[in-house]
């Protein structure tokens, strides 16, 4: 991680020593200057590392690269700057380590393995970007106002704020093609009163830092009042999240963790998409660089790659960066937000993350709570999940009053060990957030897919004014009903286990008929293939045709018609091939298939 | 292949004995010229011995400690202070004094001996070879921790591998660089699965590197025997050699009688050889890992010998990334033409799949395949439970042009008709099979035969085009409107007897 050197840090002489090693963690003596969570060099190398902890003159440092060969004596810098993330255009279709070293760049730099000590630029310095004023010289600026733009991608206006600790005068600014540390404008401060007596002139460029562990700041969180759709059935309908809100989706080994994350990647209506692989396998981040590029965007021209920012610490990367590479993601997050897009953010798997944090707690010899986890982790998860937000942003376009809104979503995999919820990871980070997607093995072992059981999970944003107004009236009607039919199936299985299903009423037999195709022929949504993205409208006229089945079935047993005649095969077949609707004709083969069924239901009557 | 094996010289190598590729004396480290020895021990139990008073040695590196009266063992650095370096002596602390016994540091890590020549070769658990032949000439001395592979260089496996095996093939298709592990139970067959699945799928390989030019020699096999017995490293011998396989296969052997703390070292020199074959010398290598259990228990005697704090069990809280920093050494690279595929086998302790070995394991390999003690005891072989099993990169191998256009449908028919079956089975257990309608016996008697012929299909090797229609027999005993999962016009291709 690079640092910046701005004028008011003192770069100390002297090097500090290293005076102990275990794994990631090192002690030195002797760094002087260095403050909490600084950024150091560590041994000739100049391995990338982090003051954890300052006692007396020592400092403890997690070192984000392996220690290997590390020795007693060797030199440790410090760099006078927190952990920071380089902001600018050249983030979109990128793919970073833990600590924002582009792993393309390590390639070209190393070879096929990642070697130690790897120091490449986070952004690219030689490419120019087309830059566009939306100021003039004489404007006065606040922090976070729009000094301009950069076409970063064909469908996503870069926009260049002023830095979030600067207001001024702007200076000159110039309209032109600028590498990202080239001066496009200057700015002028009046003294801050300090000390300062005279104005400054400032430079600004297209690239800014920020320290990962410091949340930027906005002006105010507001009202979640939008979903993020993700095409996915069993979540749009049943536990739909709110753009800004959070998730977890936990689950045993084999659930389907990291297909639903990518399947959010690919189809949620994000503008950008902040992908953190932590301390998972390589292949799968593999397999979103790989096919990404290959899949259009839903929502605009070009590739899925365009609005996607890839963080890759895998599980055989160093376990301290693991800890920084939910940080660099929130951090990238919270920027695109801060231009006024709407961001979300997959971490997979946040367990990773907590055990990495435990690793290195351990090393410390800190004293143990829950399950070797540090007394600090449920303080850090809500941190982290709290950087979520629908937000009114810092600054705003001239010209219009109204501010700037962006969003960040969080949806965080989580990996408790035997598959066991009481877990302390999940069990934190379920009290704060939103929305539990809870993955069933069970459900998993039959490939039921996804397999969220409609019956662990819940969702605590209230979105039916949104879908009512955006998609049907009858949304939250068939919702419910959709929701309480599932609950009344489980229940009826169970009784079935213990007596078998001839016990039961003919109605109560409709209900275990429905359930199942609710189960099987909407709920049910396999991530590859034609079905893999269903927008809410299609899946609206699908629950829909499902529910008005319930209806005729309902009522033609409570007339005394026995439910095996009731079931019409054909029919049964049609609608288990609804996810087949094309989305523009879902109404329309909808209002066919329930006029089919009411007709052999009104053929059924006369035959009685 | 050599004959027996002198156990002493497994246990403790003598000073004049060549081995593990450095000699005390040696060091390659440009910043230190001398090898530092040192007498100041002041702490020697289980794996570990403290020595004081130390200066200048490096995190990670090889020592040798010399005992009283000519022998000595292979150490590493586990932490150190300013002054003082905790060490892990592989071969355990047993008959070493502190007075006379001796630390040399070497100034570098562990590192392996490796070059084409390994191959037909048996080594120890450390990668020193016992088969009575010569040291291994090396073409390169590579560290045996490796790096990680850039996630940015890999290419995503996709090829095929057809193991003979209908559960895996037709189910829980392996591809060529996946990780695969089989979660096993004490005395289940893992061992035979494992290697006619590399017996089988080599015979495939052949097949398809034929008109390259370069037949079945691109096909090679490192085995890492991690704890097993005697016997069971023996039965491995026999069947590669009666496939004919011995000599395209290197084997590390760490047997049961052997020290327990060299097994952090075997699959580490097994992948550090397979590394080298594969993507220097553009081989498919498939590794054998058996049994990582044992390889489990070694890293939780460390860690407890270090009083480390305990995660799950007793198992140390840093074990996922252990283990993941081993199975991630498997896959393929782009523009290189070799591979890695493991294939480990775990046994599962109490049978219990949420035990930390096999839960973490699950955690960081491409899916599993799970054998059923309950399947053993019915006399069914290979005794898969397809159910738990799975394979997270089939997707990549299978369909048009890779082996059938139907086959993630019929796959996907066949796991729910088949859990539809147990499910039945279950009920039929506690309620007698009375109350079940006919639709219901059909499946019940689906789960029956899907078991019998298409899992347990003996010791045979079965293509997989015979593996698909045996799949549509057994689905044409349900009725046609019953199999979802499958398109209409799949089903009018493939069903026996057309619709
Ligand atoms: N929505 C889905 N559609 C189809 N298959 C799925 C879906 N979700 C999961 N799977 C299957 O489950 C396997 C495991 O899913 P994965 O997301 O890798 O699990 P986890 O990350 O929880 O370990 C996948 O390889 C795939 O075969
Ligand atoms: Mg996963």
């Amino acid at each position: 991680m690079t640092h910046s050197s701005t004028p008011t840090t003192n770069e100390p002489d002297q090097p500090g020593r290293i005076r102990g090693i275990a794994g990631a963690v090192i002690t030195v003596q002797g760094l002087i200057g260095a403050r909490l969570y600084d950024v150091v060099h560590v041994g000739h190398e100049r391995l990338i590392g982090e003051v954890i902890r300052l006692t007396g003159t020592r400092a403890t440092v997690q070192v984000y690269e392996d220690t290997t060969g590390l020795r007693a004596d060797d030199p440790v810098e410090a760099s006078g700057a927190a952990l920071q993330v380089e902001l600018g255009p050249g983030l979109l279709g990128g793919v970073f380590d833990g600590v924002q070293r582009p792993l393309p760049a390590i390639r070209r730099a190393h070879g096929d393995f990642i070697a130690r000590g790897a120091r490449v630029a986070q952004l690219d310095r030689q490419r120019v970007w087309p830059f566009r004023p939306l100021v003039q010289p004489g404007d006065r600026v606040q922090p976070g106002d729009v000094l301009g733009e950069v076409a970063e991608v064909p469908h996503l206006m870069h926009r260049i704020l002023v830095p979030l600790h600067l207001s001024g005068t702007i200076e000159t600014i110039s309209a032109g093609e600028f590498r990202l540390t080239d001066t496009i404008a200057t700015l002028r401060v009046a003294p801050d009163g300090d000390g300062e007596t005279a104005a400054r002139i400032v430079p600004l460029t297209l690239m800014q830092r920020w320290p990962v562990r410091q949340p930027r700041p906005y002006l105010r969180k507001l009202d979640m009042d939008e979903p993020l759709i993700t095409g996915q059935r069993v979540i749009d309908t049943l536990f739909p999240i709110a753009k800004g809100g959070s998730a977890i989706i936990p689950g045993g080994f084999g659930t389907g963790k990291t297909v639903t994350q990518q399947s959010l990647a690919k189809w949620s209506d994000a503008d950008v998409i902040v992908y953190v692989g932590c301390g998972e396998r390589g292949n799968e981040m593999t397999e979103v660089l790989q096919s990404f590029p290959q899949l259009e965007d839903p929502r605009h021209d070009g590739p899925l790659m365009n609005r996607t920012i890839l963080i890759a610490n895998t599980s055989n990367m160093p376990v301290a960066a693991r800890e920084a590479s939910i940080y660099t993601g929130i951090t990238i997050a919270e920027y695109y937000r801060d231009m006024g897009y709407d961001v979300a953010l997959m971490a997979d798997s946040t367990s990773r993350w907590g055990e990495a944090l435990r690793e290195v707690s351990g090393r410390l010899e800190e004293i143990p709570g829950e399950e070797g986890f540090p007394a600090y982790l449920p303080a850090r998860l809500a941190e982290f999940y709290e950087r979520s937000g629908h937000v009114c942003c810092l600054g705003g376009d001239r010209g219009t009053a109204e501010p700037r809104r962006g969003s960040v979503t969080l949806i965080g995999a989580v990996s408790p060990p035997g598959g066991d919820f009481s877990e302390p990871i999940t069990q934190h980070s379920l009290r704060t957030t939103g929305a539990f997607w809870a993955l069933d093995t069970d459900l998993a072992r039959r490939r039921h897919f996804p397999a969220i059981h409609w019956r662990n999970s819940y969702t605590l944003y209230d979105l039916t004014r949104w879908f009512r107004g955006q998609v049907h009236d009858d949304w939250e009607l068939n919702r419910r009903e959709a929701s309480g039919l599932l609950q009344r199936e489980g229940e009826l299985l169970e009784t079935v286990q213990l007596v078998g299903a001839d016990a039961l009423a003919e109605t109560e037999q409709v209900i275990l008929q429905v359930g199942r195709m609710l189960r099987e022929d909407f709920l049910q949504q396999s991530a590859f293939g034609a079905d893999a993205y269903c927008p809410p409208v299609k899946q609206f006229w699908m629950l829909k045709t499902i529910l008005h089945h319930f209806y005729l079935l309902d009522s033609a047993v409570r007339r005394g018609v026995h439910l095996d005649r009731a079931l019409d095969p054909a029919l049964l077949a049609d609608i288990a091939r609804m996810r087949e609707w094309p989305t523009e004709r879902a109404e329309e083969e909808a209002y066919a298939l329930m006029e089919r069924a009411d007709a052999a239901f009104l053929a059924l009557r006369s035959n009685d | 292949m050599g004959g027996e094996v002198n156990r002493s010289e497994f246990l403790d190598r003598h000073y004049t004995h060549g081995d593990l590729h450095m000699e005390p004396g040696t060091t390659n480290h440009p910043h230190r010229l001398l090898t530092k020895e040192y007498r100041t021990l002041s702490y020697a139990a289980g794996p570990l011995v403290v020595v004081q008073r130390t200066t200048d040695i490096s995190y990670g590196e090889i020592a040798w400690v010399m005992l009283p009266g000519g022998v000595r063992r292979l150490a590493q650095v586990l932490e150190m202070d300013s002054d003082r370096a905790v060490v892990q002596v592989f071969a355990g602390t047993r008959g070493l004094d502190l007075e006379r016994t001796r630390v040399v540091f070497t100034g570098d890590v562990a590192r392996l001996s490796v070059s084409l020549t390994m191959l037909g070769r048996v080594l120890d658990g450390a990668g020193n070879p016992i088969d009575g032949g010569p040291p291994v000439v090396p073409d390169a001395r590579p560290d045996i921790n490796g790096q990680p592979i850039n996630p940015y260089a890999r290419d995503h496996p996709s090829e095929f591998i057809q193991t003979g095996i209908s559960a895996i093939d037709g189910l829980n298709t392996l591809v060529r660089g996946q990780k695969l592990p089989i979660f096993s139970g004490f005395g289940l067959p893992a061992n035979d699965l494992a290697a006619q699945i590399a017996t089988q799928s080599a015979v495939l390989a052949a097949d398809v590197e034929r008109d390259t030019g370069r037949g079945e020699e691109r096909f090679v096999v490192v085995f890492a025997a991690i704890g097993i017995t005697h016997r069971e490293a023996t039965a491995f011998q026999r069947t590669f050699e009666a496939s004919g396989a011995l000599d395209r296969t290197v084997l590390f052997l760490n047997r049961a009688d052997d020290p327990t703390i060299e097994r952090m070292l075997t699959p580490r020199a097994a992948l550090t050889a397979a590394e080298y074959l594969a993507f220097e010398q553009d081989m498919h290598v498939l590794v054998i890992m058996t049994d990582m259990t044992n390889y489990a228990e070694a890293l939780r005697e460390v860690s407890t010998a270090r009083e480390e704090v305990p995660g799950r069990r007793g198992y140390p809280g840093y074990m996922y990334t252990d283990l993941a920093a081993l199975y991630e050494r498997a896959g393929r690279i782009q523009g290189k033409r070799g591979s890695i595929t493991q294939l480990m086998i775990v046994t599962m302790p109490d049978d219990d799949i949420t035990h930390p070995i096999p839960d973490l394991t699950g955690y960081i390999t491409e899916g599993q395949i799970v054998l059923s003690r309950d399947l053993h005891r019915r006399g069914i072989y290979p005794p898969i439970d397809v159910l738990p099993s799975l394979s997270r990169l089939m997707n990549a191998g299978i369909g048009e042009g890779k082996t059938r256009e139907d086959h993630r449908q019929v796959a996907d028919q066949l796991y729910a008709s088949y859990a539809q079956g147990r499910d039945l089975r279950r009920l039929v257990a506690i309620i007698g099979e009375g109350a079940l309608s006919a639709e219901d016996r059909l499946y019940l008697q689906f789960a029956e035969t899907f078991e019998r012929e298409f899992i347990g299909q003996g010791r045979r090797d079965r293509a997989i085009g015979d593996t698909l229609a045996l799949a549509w027999q057994l689905l044409a005993a349900l009725p046609v409107t019953s199999l979802k999962r499958i398109n209409r016009d799949l089903i009018a291709r493939y069903r026996p007897d057309g619709t």
